[in-house]
């Protein structure tokens, strides 16, 4: 799983029948240190996510074993929202610490 | 399945069904010579481990197949932990 961030959300009208009603976010990747890349992800939520919210993400068939991506064209879910982490001891992120 | 070092702790308590009690933790992949491949991504922790353990993990959708309950959305899982690892004579990694 990677760490992103929730910057924004899709909506599309017109799109595959069996991603109607699915919520999808535009997520952008941070790295290990909380350091934003280039790198942007569309992903479908499976927690309830919203904007602004730390969150991990899987990739690839693995994106597909939830009950709101089971048999649905998705290779990106967000599966969990991020509370804090930490590299060798020392805290990189904090949720509550107003970032 | 590739070599990693652990390198920190993860906390996320609003995860999706199925994930309750297992342990997330960052981890950097290994090369051939224990060296650092790529980024640092999260991954289940099916085994016991911690920060500064070499271990080895499986990515895909197999890694949901090591967890407590396989149908959830896991594409990382460490797997065992390493005691020794060897590579064209070179001894990997190792305790640090």
């Amino acid at each position: 799983m990677l760490i992103g961030k929730v910057v924004g959300s899709v909506v599309a009208t017109r799109k595959d029948e069996k991603l109607e009603g699915r919520k999808l976010l535009v997520v952008q990747v941070h790295n290990h240190e909380n350091k934003p890349t280039e790198q942007y992800v569309v992903a479908a939520d499976s927690v309830q996510a919203g904007l602004g919210d730390m969150v991990l993400y899987a990739t690839g068939s693995s994106a597909r074993q939830t009950h709101a991506t089971e048999n649905r064209p998705v290779d990106a879910v967000v599966m969990a929202v991020v509370d804090s982490w930490d590299l060798g001891g020392a805290n990189v992120y904090e949720k509550w610490s107003g970032r | 399945m590739y070599l990693a070092r652990v390198t920190g702790r993860l906390v996320a308590t609003h995860k999706y069904e199925g994930l309750e009690g297992v342990p997330l933790q960052l981890i950097q992949p290994l090369d051939e010579r224990g060296l650092p491949m790529g980024a640092q991504l999260v991954a289940c922790a099916v085994v016991s481990s911690g920060p500064g353990d070499l271990v080895h993990f499986v990515d895909g959708r197999e890694a949901a197949l090591a967890c407590p309950k396989s149908f959830v959305p896991v594409d990382a899982a460490i797997i065992g932990f390493v005691e020794q690892a060897v590579a064209n004579g070179v001894r990997i990694g190792g305790a640090r």
